[in-house]
Formats: C-alpha cells, structure tokens, sequence
C-alpha cells in the first residue's frame, strides 16, 4: 500500500499516542479543499431541535436544505409527526432579489393556521443571511398575530462550524424555557438534555429515571415537546448527555433559573450506570433513589450480560477505529468496545475540544491514532495501517468501511435501533457482532491478500 | 400514520413548499461529475452543502461518494470565496491529485457573484493547478431550476470545457443519458455495444457507483468517462441526448461547438421509448438492429401480452423528475394502465407539460397534472381520488403506507432498497424489470387482500 500523504496543515490535528508530547490542534475551520466530513451551522440547529414533535419547523431558503433534512433520522415521536414533514419557502430567484420576507410572513400564516403547532422555528440559511432578510422581526410579527411562539433560529450555513448550530437551537430554545406553569412538578425531577431519541433512545431513558422515583419533565429534545419544555425550569436538575450540544442551554438555565446540571453519557454498561447513579446522589435526602437504582443496574445488567459475554469469546482482540461526531461519545464507545474485549486503534471527532483529546489520549493504548476532523483518504490510511476490523461512523463513511472489507456500525444518523442504555449496549454488541463477524469478509479477496503477506 | 397532517381540502400554496419532490442543483452537479474518471467533485460554498449531497448521494448509491468543498466561513460570505477557492485547488492537486475538479457553486457563492473563471485563471496564473490538470465549473445556484437542472448544468460543462473539434470526424455516436442510474447507464452502453455503435457515453456514473467490493478504497474508481473521450466528443458523427431536462443542453451546446449534429429523445423507458432509442442509433450510425435485440423486444412484447389482463385500467399515481415521469407515463398508458395522477417537482417549463398532457388525453379520465409541485399536494390528489399504485421515490412509501396503497420505488432518492444502482429500467430488460415490479406489488397485494375462498395457486 504506498502512503498517502496528509495535508501539510492537517499535520497538527493527527497525533499517535506516545510519539510525541500531546498538543492536538482543534476547533479550527476545515481546511478548504480538503474532502472533510463534516457539516454547516444549519445542520446543527436542525438536527437539536427536528425532534420537538408539536412544533412547526419552517426552514426559509432554496429547497436543498429543507430537502435534505427532511426526516433525515429516526427521532421518533409517540404522538405527532409534525417534524418528520418538511416544510421550506422554496427560495427562488426572484425572491433572492427583492427579498424573501413577504414570502415567509405567508408561509408561516398558512402553515400556522393549517397545522395548529405548539410553536414554530424558523431556520436561516447560508442565502437568508447574505439577502439580509429580517427573519427576527417577521417572527415577532407572526408570533403577536398567532399566539404562539415564533423562533428565528440564527442558523445560517457558514456563520461558524456546526458547533454554533447547537448554540443557535439552544438560544431558540430557551426562549420556550419558563413559558409553562411548574405546579405539577416535583421537587424530585430532572430534564434529560442532549437526547434525540433515535431508535426510541429518549423512552429507554426516561424508563429508568421514572423506575429510580424521579420525574422527568422534559426531554430536549427527543420526542419533544413545547410545554414540556416551557416547564423546564421547574426541574431540579439537568442531565446533559453526549458532547454538549445542550451545555450552552444548561449553562444559559443555570444563569437564569439557577438549575444545575450534570454531564453524563448514555452509552455503554459503565457510563449508563455512572449517569443513573450520579443523578440518584442529587438526591441525597431520599436515600430509597439511590437503592432502586442499585436495583435497576442490577436487574439491567444480568439481563444482558448471558449474550454480552458470548458475543465478547468472538470479539476478543479485534481492532476498532472510531469516527464520531462528538467526542464525549467517543469516550463512551471506547469503554463499550472495552468492554467487548476489543482495542481501539483509531479514534477521532468532528467537533471536540482540547480538554476531549487530552481525555481522549489519556484512555487510549499508546500507537493509538487521534484525529480531528478526518477525511477518507485518512481513515482509509490508518485503517490499513492499523489494521482494523470495525469502523463505528456516520452515513459517509459506511461504503469506506465496506469497500475495504471490515465491519461497520452506525452510531449517527441511519440507524433504527437504540444504542443507548443497557439493552442499547446489548443491540450495540450484536450490531458490531454481526458486522465483524460476517461471513462475507472471507469473500474479499485484498483482504485475504492482505492478511496473507 | 406519519402522515396525518395531510389534509384534504386543497388550498393553493404560492409561499410554500410542503414535502418537496424535488432537491437542489449542486447534488446534481455532484453526480454528474463522480462520472468523470479521476475527477474530484468540488462545492464552492459553505461545508453544510456538499455534506449534505455526499450523504445522500451515499444513502442512495451505497458508495462512498467524495467531494471537496471551499468551506465558506463569514469572512468569505463578506470578502467573497476566491481565496477560499485558491487554497482549495492548491491542496486538492497536492493531496488528492485527481485529474480534474469539478467545481459547481452553491446559493451563497452564487449570490456574493464569484466568478469562478477569473479565479481558475488566476489560480493558473499561480501555478497552483499543475499542467496536465483540469478545472471545470458550472454554475448551480440552489434557487434556480432543481438537481437535473445543477445536473445538466454540469453535463453542459464537460462539453465546453473539453470538446474539441480536430476537423476529422470518427464513426463514434454520443450518447448523453440524463440524471439515470448508474445501471441505467451501463444498459444503454449494453444496447450500443450489440448494436456494434463505437459510443462516447458521458457522464459515465457506472462501475463508479456501483463498484466492486476490492479491500482497497479508492477515491478515483475505475469507472468514468475519460478526459481523453471527453475531448473527442466534438470529433463524433452525432449525439443522442436522453431526456430534454436532463441532457439535451451539452448535446445542443456540442452541436453549435463542434458541430456534431443532435437528436432529443425520452429517456428510453418501456417498449416505444426503446424503439425509438434503437431506431435513432441505428439511422446515425448506420447499423441493422443484432438478432439478439430483436429477441429481447420480442421477449417484452411476449410479457406485455401475458401481464396485460392485470395491469389494464389501474390507476397510477407517478412522481418524479420530468424527463423520467414523462418517459414512465408513456410506458404505463402503453401498458393499458392509467396515470391520473402526475406530479414533478421540477419546473420544467410548459411545452413540457403540454407533452405530458398529449400522453394521458386518451385515457378516459381527468389527469392532475402539477410540475412544478410537491408531495402534499401529490397525497392530497391520492387522498381524495385514491390509485392502485404509486410509483414515486423513497418518500412515497408514507403516502403508500397510510393510504394503502401498492408502491413501486423510482428515481431519486431511494434510501430503503437495493438494486436500483445494479438492474436498470431501461431498454427491453429494463422495461420488463419495471413490469416484474409493478406486478409483484399488484400480485402481493391480491394475495394480501384475498380470503380463504378467493385465494388462488395460478393468478
């Protein structure tokens, strides 16, 4: 295999553990030019808020957009479905030219009277921002008329990385916080933040906070909705879960409301035990939290560890590299496949931070490569160099992983089976399970080439 | 019942679109660069874009599908994207070395007026792009026209960008299909092969989207037209162009370039749209038809006579793009069947529309016709006049699903089967596959439907 180079100015933000002291450049824009796998502002907005189920969400710009977000993931809803339909202005030229509001004031008026949403969000695009449509003010405008919230989400595509999306879908959000009335709510409760409810993730979740005795008021955002989270406040606690996509709402309800928050993750045997029982000592005055608690890891974990530890004989030893969007999952998926009995020769992020690399490094085996913002031509490099027999990735980077004859799981988008909490981690083995261990990689010829020299 | 929210009563929408049947030009520029050989895709505009075009290009093809992208921030929305675009082609020829990129805009660079020659110019001028090496463009602003329209686009680019005309005239024929499969592609290149037609098929998206499991990931598949070829295209004897949305604009900038004469055809779908495919390459290359078409145009005459009984008068609902529905529509009324509802989410433009409305005036039944328009309005036509089939994307299967209703997945996108990037729907093998699909659903859905009485061994 000859080498493929790496982009000069890539160099700083790849670095194999024990080479060298760590310094991982990161957070920096994509190279332009360079093949990256990541996405826009809008993106990021989008997909925080998609899964608030009762609201209208209006994206204001050319069809792609709208296009290609329309129900883009399985974040499903146990009542309406009016986010999985996908509603745009449908920008066109001549609208480009004198402007856009009046087109959006109409589509909002139809669509509000038509769909009767809790509340709605408008998305900018890249377009809106640089025709300079004043998506605020329409949306006052149409929120005194209707009477129900009207959300400019500040998401235009090139306003940042996806990381400001986020920012923007919290600020949206957080103008919904403090809407609703708190009188049925417990003194004993939380919200589940950062929990998008693919797969039916969010109801897993929420079943063992409310087996542990403790209310869940929201979820923001899986399987949403608006008064829920206009009753958020009253919760007396947020649990923030996965890379921080709600840190910026937790942060802004701390200021205002004085909730406190926890970061916890969802993903795998030890970080779902940790997050239960993190969130049962905030409750120290009822000590009998804590001991359901015990209960439910307890009962959770027999029930699935028979199978985890069968599928754990076949996967001793095998080679994982890992490509995910944020790194707090990345910490948890590497503890997950651990757990399984295999190493982790890759591992990198789209969007983390110094403090996720040092983290990131500090759990790895030396000879480890960490990357940030990777492109195929990287993982498929290291991919063969390290030998690896997994890929845990998005929706871009399965037919990498197929092409070059190894296993794959999808820990994104285009999956429809929950990865999260005890029984997730049991789906999650049988998936990475089923794919290493397929009978079809015997057919790849390179592969077998490539074993044998 | 995702689709609830539907309601029946139809309003007319002028500020709104609800569901589209239809998405934005780059994604189309894209796919018709990836059938360049040894081409790189590049998205001049801010990264969500071309992230959002590799994902689902990735989602309907199952390949890996690469692009680069000028990764716009707020400095390059303000100051404009030619330094962006620079540093883009720089590193693309010292990284990834591909042997052309092919560089499409988006709605942002559109709007701020790059002008992407001036700035190619002057990255040669730099010696930022390497002798030997091309950089193309078209421009694809996302709120003008839709995928086919950012697909012709790109099309039209490879013919002024590398046709050429030395004076000396081969025996080669052009062929230009529109936004079609991979495997539709490969079909159509079947039929010149046994034809014996010496062809120049571009773009060329087979063994490129539909390539082989190897162990190796290549960026730059085997498969594509070659530059070489491209330049000889203005040499060829003529041009057929598939489909008027999709293709006809590089055979008709080919033919004022190079003079290389062209004929417009649909996209061969069913058994007329195949005969006049063959026909036409026959008459320009001055062929006879080989037995072994003959035998499979016979072959689907054989299938249309014994599955007539169970198609004729079903009511279809058909959405997609234009050049395809209007292809697909042809073949369903040659079947007996009857499309009475019709929808493309591209604008197409009115003598298109009149064509499509001349393919249903005799079938005996008011047809709702909208292009451009969407899938509300689509589902609103079925709610209230419901069909026995829906040919349509992967997002029809809602509508199928709530109203009941046989589905056979056409076009783009489809997201939740296989197949489609492997066996084509066009030429004589094609037309019999689409039948196979369409009576499977018909068939399924009697023997669904049917009770112990009526159950039947023999249809």
């Amino acid at each position: 295999m000859p080498s493929i180079p790496i982009l000069k100015s890539r160099e700083a933000q790849i670095h194999t553990k024990g080479e060298k002291p760590f310094d991982m450049t990161c957070g920096k824009h994509s190279v332009a030019g360079s093949v990256s796998q990541r996405a826009c502002v809008f993106c990021g907005s989008r997909v925080v808020l998609y899964p608030i189920a009762d609201a209208l969400h209006l994206i204001h710009g050319p069809i792609g957009c709208a296009a290609y977000t329309w129900d883009i993931r399985g974040a499903l809803s146990s009542g309406p479905q009016l986010h999985r339909l996908s509603f745009s202005t449908d920008l066109r030229e001549r609208d480009v030219i004198f402007g856009g509001e009046k087109k959006l004031e109409a589509a909002l008026d139809e669509l509000i009277d038509q769909y009767k949403p809790k509340a709605a969000f408008v998305y900018s695009t890249c377009i809106v921002g640089i025709i300079g449509d004043d998506v605020a003010a329409v949306c006052s405008k149409m929120q005194a008329k209707k009477g129900i919230p009207v959300l400019p989400v500040h998401s235009e595509g090139f306003k940042g990385t996806k990381k400001d999306g986020y920012k923007a879908a919290c600020d949206a959000l957080f103008k919904l916080v403090g809407k609703g009335s708190t009188e049925d709510v417990s003194p004993i409760s939380i919200n589940i933040l950062g929990e998008f409810n693919i797969g039916g993730e969010a109801w897993l979740i929420k079943e063992y906070y409310e087996r542990m005795g403790v209310q869940v008021v929201s979820v923001m955002t899986g399987d949403g909705r608006v008064d829920e989270i206009g009753k958020s406040h009253g919760a007396a606690l947020n649990v923030v879960q996965c890379s921080g996509a709600l840190t910026f709402l937790a942060e802004m309800m701390k200021e205002e409301y004085d909730t406190p928050y926890i970061r916890v993750s969802y993903i795998g045997i030890d970080d779902m035990a940790k997050s239960l029982y993190d969130v049962a000592a905030r409750f120290p005055d009822n000590p009998e939290i804590m001991e359901r608690t015990r209960k439910i890891v307890r009962e959770e974990v027999e029930a699935i560890l028979p199978e985890l530890n069968g599928i754990r004989k076949d996967l001793e030893g095998k080679k994982a590299a890992i490509y995910v969007g944020g790194a707090f999952k990345a910490f948890s998926l590497i503890k997950a496949l651990n757990y399984l009995g295999m190493k982790v020769v890759l591992v990198g992020s789209q969007t983390g931070n110094k403090e996720d690399y040092k983290t990131l490094q500090e759990m790895c085996d030396d000879g480890t490569i960490i990357l940030d913002d990777a492109n195929p031509l990287e993982l498929s490099k290291y991919i063969i160099e390290k030998d690896a027999d997994l890929f845990i990735g998005g929706v871009k980077e399965r037919p990498i992983a197929f092409k070059m004859g190894i296993g794959f799981c999808d820990h994104n988008h285009e999956r429809k089976i929950p990865l999260a909490g005890f029984r997730g981690m049991l789906a999650f083995a049988r998936e990475v399970h089923t794919s290493v261990t397929s009978p079809v990689w015997q057919f790849c010829p390179a592969r077998l080439g490539n074993k044998e020299e | 019942m995702l689709l609830r929210h539907t309601p029946t009563e139809i309003k007319e929408r002028k500020a709104l679109t609800v569901n589209p049947a239809k998405t934005c030009q780059p994604i189309g520029a894209m796919y018709a660069s990836l059938g360049i050989h040894g081409c790189l895709p590049h998205s001049h505009g801010s990264q969500g874009c071309y992230a959002y075009h590799r994902s689902a290009l990735t989602r309907h093809f199952k390949e890996p599908v690469v692009a680069a992208t000028s990764a716009f921030t707020e400095g390059a929305s303000v100051f404009g994207g030619q330094a962006n675009l620079l540093q883009s082609i720089d590193n693309i020829f010292t990284v990834y070395n591909p042997d052309v990129i092919a560089v499409h805009t988006t709605c942002l660079s559109e709007t701020i007026g790059d002008d992407i020659p001036q700035i190619v110019a002057k990255a040669r001028a730099d010696g930022k792009a390497p002798a030997g090496k091309y950089i193309i463009h078209a421009n694809t602003p996302s709120y003008v026209g839709s995928h086919v329209t950012g697909y012709s686009n790109m099309v039209k680019a490879m013919v002024d960008y590398f046709a050429t005309s030395t004076g000396a005239k081969t025996k080669a024929v052009n062929l230009i299909p529109g936004f079609v499969e991979p495997s539709d592609m490969a079909e159509i290149q079947r039929i010149a092969e046994v034809m014996g037609v010496p062809y120049i098929m571009f773009p060329d998206t087979s063994k490129v989207l539909n390539g082989p499991l190897t162990g190796k990931y290549k960026m730059f598949p085997e498969g594509g037209t070659t530059i070489e070829d491209l330049h000889m295209t203005g040499d060829s004897k003529g041009t057929i162009a598939l489909g008027r949305t999709g293709a006809m604009a590089a055979a008709r900038a080919l033919d004022s370039k190079c003079k290389v004469p062209c004929e417009i055809l649909d996209l061969p779908i069913g058994l007329q749209g195949t005969d006049a495919f063959v026909d036409k390459l026959r008459l320009m290359a001055g062929v006879n038809v080989p037995d072994v078409l003959n035998l499979e145009r016979g072959q689907l005459v054989d299938c249309i006579s014994d599955w007539h009984q169970y198609l004729y008068g079903k009511r279809v609902g058909v959405v997609g793009d234009p050049d395809q529905v209007l292809a697909l529509t042809k073949f369903l009324v040659s079947l007996d069947m009857k499309p009475v509802h019709i929808v493309s989410g591209s604008p197409a433009g009115k003598k298109y529309v009149k064509a499509l409305e001349e393919v249903v005036a005799d079938i005996g039944e008011e047809v709702n016709i909208k292009v451009p328009g969407d899938m509300l309005l689509f589902h609103q036509w079925i709610k209230n006049d419901p069909v026995d089939l829906i040919i349509g994307n992967t997002y029809c299967k809602y509508i199928a699903k709530d109203e009941d209703i046989p589905m056979v997945r056409h076009g783009f996108p489809i997201y939740d089967r296989m197949g489609h990037s492997y066996f084509s729907t066009m030429g004589y093998r094609g037309a019999m596959r689409l039948m196979e699909q369409i009576l499977g659903v018909l068939m399924d859905r009697q023997d669904r439907d049917a009770t112990d009485i009526t159950m039947e061994l023999v249809m």
